[in-house]
């Protein structure tokens, strides 16, 4: 997993280029958190690490943004959809009509600690935008792997609920790159923080390595 | 050829100079002879329905009702199959054709390999209905949100992740339109009584040619009452058990026996021209087709255009006079319900048979079919200017005016560019249902097919019905030209308005 991810890489859309010489790499244990102002592209970033873990053979589980739920399907289907490509067509159609015990129970547990058991057999349409986002973080959860990608995992909830579900993560995942806007939560949580301003890193270090000023550099206007 | 913009002004008046012009040809006179006398005997029978025929009246909309929710199951299960490959250019070839032949049509063509059968019926509804399902549904399939989807593990089977990424987030929208299919299904079944399969045109016929009118007014008010209420009986889970009877009550229906290879004589032989057949080369087939395209298909085609153009006109004029009366600022609390009444029954009544009630006290000229087509037409557009007209009082200052003042001012100017986009849209449906027309006697295309499939002569009958196709495929591409020009093309919301 040491091996670099991106090597002075340039990314970026089509021909529109966000980030300009970027080298990652992800070594086990670590919990690296992206900050920058909308647009400096940490999506862009957490979309090219995805990538290249899914090439390199890794097992990952992703919370995008946009949560990309299935609406009319309940919250449990939704959550089983993070592990579809671990069976066949036959057995998935089964578990459409009907999840089997086992994914169940496993899955009413995960939600149960994300304060989502009673919204478990609701079609995710009717739920609030938090739990819309706690319901994506659960198919993470469920799916489990080398490393979670977390676009804003935790944005549409308060800040004790954030930490809880963080140390959710943290307990459950060797790695993780998440992107976030609160720098509080970062610190805390990261044994990593990478800046972005400009389309460039602006710093990549330890949090206690990170000093406030730095931080507040990338918000400015 | 067309200029890059058309206002609106011009449309219309393109559109009323091409209809006056055609007025001259148009066969309007009343044929029957002391229409009122008539008018007054069935509005007699209509005011006192008798519902004593309950046997025939049962019978009849039962498999009304059969061959409607049973063509459509089909249909739209074929739809479904065929959606996946609409990409493709041969399935898109295959779907345009099947349905671009009407209902009525397909079966005139199947009765003479299939008989007056339950398959018969299911067909004439199935062969054009799985084309249009097969299109809108793969239009749900492209619109459909991708995102979920790519969200997915990679490596997840395509069947899996059509079933959980893309199935749901289609099928409230596929059920919706399923749902208005049945209601199209319900008219066409009904119609195919008028070309011989035991549906509620064939009683109603039968009805008529007795002067049983209070019979004939039992059945519509309960056939209208069926269509109004579909929403509450069509369930999604009732559908299945629907359809299961259906298919039950079709298995019962005895058909008299076709002779040993009907069908396969049909296909191989019956429907190539018959030079071909005997052998002839492509000099006696430009000899068989001339005289045909002159006597038939082109007289044929002129009285379709010339009815249609005419009824297109009156059409509109029908929905702009009643796209005021369904909102109740403009015709008040009673007015609107009254309103919303009339427009019900115009709407539900399909067009063919609304011609044959007219046919019936006018007698045999174009001017039933005309007014036929406008008030049904025109009705159907009106209900969608007045549910628009509706959204739009919702918005309006709180000082706005009340009643006539109100849709001249505020309601009219802003639904006109719509009501235009609306009347550009059902002229290609105002023209199918304009040949089809023929088969109750007015010499429209239609007219010509039933012809020559009575006299047995079915290579002709196909020659006829290309002919038809290729009119309402040109029409289709004229109105969506027109459409773009007048910046109107809102084809996705007008999926869900017209049969």
């Amino acid at each position: 997993m040491n091996r670099p991810l991106l090597q002075a890489e340039s990314l970026g859309y089509g021909a529109s280029v966000v980030l300009r010489g970027v080298s990652f790499a992800l070594a086990p244990g670590e919990r690296v958190v992206l900050l920058g102002r909308s647009g400096a592209g940490k999506t862009t970033l957490l979309n090219a690490i995805h990538d290249r873990l899914i090439v390199a053979g890794r097992r990952v589980a992703l919370v995008p943004q946009d949560h990309a739920l299935v609406p009319p399907l309940s919250v449990v289907r939704n959550v089983l959809m993070g592990r579809l490509d671990d069976h066949g067509a036959l057995a998935n159609l089964a578990s459409l009509v009907r999840p089997r015990r086992a994914d169940r129970a496993e899955i009413v547990a995960i939600l149960a600690e994300l304060g989502l058991a009673a919204e478990a057999d609701r079609a995710v349409e009717g739920l609030s935008g938090g739990q819309k986002q706690r319901t994506a973080l659960a198919r993470a959860l469920f799916r489990g792997g080398d490393v979670l990608i977390g676009d804003e995992p935790v944005s549409a909830v308060d800040g004790a609920q954030a930490a809880r579900l963080l140390d959710q993560v943290r307990g459950r995942f060797p790695a993780s790159v998440l992107a976030s806007h609160d720098v509080g939560l970062a610190r805390a949580f990261a044994t990593r923080l990478i800046g972005l301003r400009d389309g460039a890193m602006a710093f990549d270090a330890a949090p206690e390595d990170v000093e406030a000023g730095e931080v507040e550099a990338l918000y400015a206007p | 050829m067309l200029p890059d913009r058309l206002s609106r002004g011009t449309v219309v008046a393109l559109f009323g100079g091409l209809a006056l012009l055609l007025l001259p040809f148009a066969d309007l006179h009343v044929a029957g002879h002391d229409p009122w006398a008539a008018v007054g005997r069935m509005a007699w029978g209509f005011v006192r329905p008798d519902f004593g025929a309950l046997e025939q009246i049962g019978r009849s909309l039962l498999l009304t009702l059969a061959f409607a929710l049973g063509g459509v199951a089909l249909g739209g299960t074929a739809g479904l199959a065929l959606a996946p490959f609409y990409g493709s250019r041969p399935v898109r070839a295959l779907c345009i054709a099947l349905r671009s032949v009407h209902e009525l049509f397909w079966a005139l063509l199947l009765m003479q390999g299939l008989g007056i059968s339950a398959l018969t019926g299911l067909l004439a509804i199935a062969l054009p209905y799985a084309g249009i399902f097969a299109k809108v549904f793969a239009e749900m399939m492209e619109e459909a949100d991708p995102r979920p989807s790519a969200v997915l593990p990679p490596g997840v089977d395509p069947l899996s992740r059509f079933l959980f990424a893309r199935a749901p987030l289609m099928l409230p929208a596929m059920w919706a339109y399923s749902l208005y299919r049945v209601e199209c299904g319900l008219r066409s079944s009904a119609v195919l009584g008028f070309v011989g399969l035991p549906t509620l045109g064939y009683q109603l016929d039968t009805f008529f040619s007795e002067g049983d009118y209070g019979a004939a007014s039992a059945i519509l008010i309960v056939y209208i009452a069926l269509i109004a209420t579909m929403r509450l009986w069509m369930r999604p889970g009732l559908a299945p058990l629907w359809v299961l009877l259906s298919g039950l009550v079709l298995a019962t229906l005895s058909s008299p026996p076709m002779g040993e290879g009907a069908l396969l004589r049909f296909l191989t032989v019956d429907i190539v021209p018959a030079p071909l057949r005997n052998g002839g080369g492509p000099a006696e087939l430009i000899d068989w087709l001339l005289p045909l395209l002159g006597r038939q298909v082109l007289p044929g085609l002129a009285s379709t255009l010339v009815v249609a153009q005419i009824a297109l006109v009156l059409t509109g004029l029908v929905a702009f006079a009643t796209s005021g009366l369904t909102v109740p600022r403009v015709a008040g609390r009673v007015g609107s319900l009254l309103g919303h009444f009339v427009l019900v029954v115009l709407r539900s009544i399909p067009e063919v048979m609304l011609a044959f009630l007219f046919l019936q006290v006018l007698g045999p000229s174009m001017l039933p079919a005309v007014l036929a087509l406008s008030l049904h037409n025109g009705a159907i557009i009106g209900h969608l200017l007045g549910r628009e007209g509706g959204t739009v009082c919702l918005g309006l200052r709180r000082d706005a005016p009340r009643g006539l003042t109100l849709w001249g001012w505020e309601l009219a100017p802003r639904l006109f560019g719509r009501f235009l986009a609306l009347c550009l849209y059902r002229w290609e449906i105002i023209l199918r249902e304009t040949t089809v027309m023929g088969l109750l006697g007015v010499a429209t295309l239609g007219f010509y097919v039933q012809s020559a499939v009575a006299e047995l002569r079915l290579d002709r009958a196909v020659v006829l019905l290309l002919s038809a196709g290729l009119l309402t495929a040109g029409v289709d591409a004229l109105s969506r030209a027109l459409r773009r020009r007048l910046g109107a093309d809102r084809a996705q919301s007008q999926r869900e308005e017209g049969c």
